[in-house]
């Protein structure tokens, strides 16, 4: 078992996420960061879908009861074992009765745990994603004990990766959305011509972005979207929905974030800035 | 003989949109849903795709690859012009029960007082029609039903509340619903029905789909707290018709 001794800001359980349930209006949850956490898995050599601890912000404290191996990437998020300082992007040996704590974000927002084997929650609805209508809680609290498997050795293909600049990149790649046809040469402009910054609501749901453009009102039915789409207001705002995000709406969706893209965008943080681009 | 005009977009890489004439039309949503279940049945059996139909349109999502839009598209409109109609589709008719007593109905009086009508011919009008599931999202199993009559459309409210209990039902415009979690909300609210639209414990967290009918019917504070019971334990009924699409 792992104990959460206190559990930081918003620490969740991760994994891909939940398929099979769009048509009755659930989302697909999962890695915020997918490209961060499949890293994590790999270097543990766990499947690509294994379950991490999404961490946002601040980090959480852990009391491990059994021996395994650990691995972090995503946000650059100081931590130490038993008070000695550790790597994020490295496979680090974990012992019977160790503590991890976390401590000062460098970079980034969501960093990503990963064990050996991935976390052995239980499933709901084929997912161990936390998403507060399938699992009632959507983060973890004070006391929550997490189930891992076991591994006394394990010799990693690679013990440790460079921390690339994905962290630093600000383009989001898109494609055109459904409605994107709508929009006005000026309105175009202004989604492309200038950067943007993260308001403060931002979260698994949703990022909005802080400037507004000029907004489109037309009359729209309700239809399906997806993690990764930007959808525009009458009023002008710029609205991304993210892994949590409902699965239909009413407000035109005018571009559509990459896979990529995505990942670099559950990085950011309030003030953060971005670009769209658009991949022709 | 499949005579609607439709379009095809792509939705990213991983989705392709299809979009029939932009109306909310009961002979449309029986189109999309025909010709969904036939290409599933019939074209991407096998394939891991999700399917998600709302009003006059309808997504296909595929994660594991990108799609190649153009193949698609054109194989899409290809068997679009087939014989659709040979596999046979099925939908469901629920019948769910309300409580429409003034404490779960906390805006009957309101809108009794709006429109003119009693609170009773409010119900009557209520449960004596049959909607239809034009979509589900918003919230996991909530509902987007259509074919509300005219003298039970009311605007939203003005202000959204910060939170509409667990089953309450809603008016808001041409549409009515369940919200099946506490949530934020602005619809007008005017009763609650004791069956939990949503239940990730079940083997069919969701048991409506996009195309079902529903039709209310009203039940007393009594029955609803026994039907209540019954749901929670996993003993209630549901009563439901089986009708040829």
């Amino acid at each position: 078992m792992l104990k959460v001794l206190k559990s930081g800001l918003f620490t969740a359980v991760q994994d891909i996420g939940r398929y099979g349930y769009l048509n009755k209006g659930v989302p697909v949850a999962g890695f915020m960061d997918g490209v961060s956490a499949k890293k994590a898995n790999r270097l543990l050599d766990n499947d690509a879908h294994a379950a991490v601890l999404e961490i946002t912000m601040t980090g959480p404290t852990l009391f491990f009861e059994e021996a395994t191996y650990i691995c972090m990437t995503g946000a650059l998020l100081s931590a130490t074992l038993n008070n000695e300082p550790i790597n994020n992007y490295e496979v680090i040996k974990i012992k019977e009765g160790d503590i991890l704590s976390y401590g000062k974000l460098e970079k980034g927002f969501r960093n990503y745990l990963a064990i050996k084997g991935g976390f052995k929650t239980p499933l709901f609805l084929g997912s161990r994603s936390l998403f507060s209508s399938v699992t009632k809680k959507n983060h973890l609290v004070d006391g929550n004990e997490l189930e891992y498997d076991e591994c006394s050795h394990f010799e990693p293909k690679i013990s440790k990766l460079k921390v690339d600049s994905f962290l630093d990149e600000k383009d989001l790649m898109v494609t055109q959305g459904p409605e994107y046809g709508h929009l006005s040469d000026k309105q175009l402009e202004m989604i492309f011509g200038k950067k943007f910054s993260i308001s403060n609501e931002n979260n698994r749901m949703a990022y909005q972005l802080e400037e507004k453009i000029v907004g489109l009102s037309i009359s729209m039915i309700t239809s399906a979207t997806l993690p990764g789409t930007v959808q525009l207001t009458p009023s002008g705002k710029l609205i991304i929905l993210m892994k949590d995000g409902q699965t239909t709406g009413g407000y035109p969706r005018i571009l559509q974030l990459s896979d990529r893209a995505i990942s670099v965008l559950a990085q950011k943080k309030y003030g953060d800035e971005v670009r769209f681009k658009l991949n022709a | 003989m499949n005579s609607y005009p439709i379009s095809i977009r792509p939705f990213g890489i991983h989705a392709i949109l299809l979009e029939w004439p932009s109306r909310v039309d009961v002979a449309i949503l029986e189109d999309i849903l025909q010709f969904t279940q036939y290409i599933k049945e019939c074209c991407l059996k096998g394939e891991e795709w999700e399917i998600v139909p709302a009003y006059n349109s309808v997504t296909l999502i595929y994660r594991e690859a990108p799609i190649n839009f153009k193949e698609l598209k054109t194989k899409l409109l290809d068997w679009y012009k087939e014989d659709i109609k040979v596999v046979k589709r099925q939908k469901n008719l629920w019948r769910l029960p309300v409580c429409y007593d003034e404490d779960f109905g906390i805006d009957l009086k309101e809108l009794s007082e709006k429109s003119g009508n009693t609170i009773d011919e409010l119900v009557k009008l209520h449960t004596s029609h049959i909607y239809t599931v034009f979509g589900i999202g918003f919230l996991p199993g909530f509902t987007y039903l259509g074919g509300v009559p005219e003298e039970l459309q009311f605007n939203r409210r003005p202000e959204p509340r910060s939170k509409v209990l667990k089953g309450s039902v809603g008016l808001a415009g041409k549409q009515t619903g369940i919200y099946p979690q506490d949530s934020p909300g602005g619809w007008n609210i005017i009763g609650k029905c004791s069956v939990p639209m949503f239940d990730p414990k079940a083997k069919e967290p969701c048991f409506i789909s996009v195309g079902d009918q529903v039709q209310f019917h009203k039940i007393t504070k009594a029955e609803f707290d026994l039907y209540e019971i019954e749901s929670e334990v996993g003993i209630y009924k549901l009563e439901k018709i089986v009708l040829d699409a």
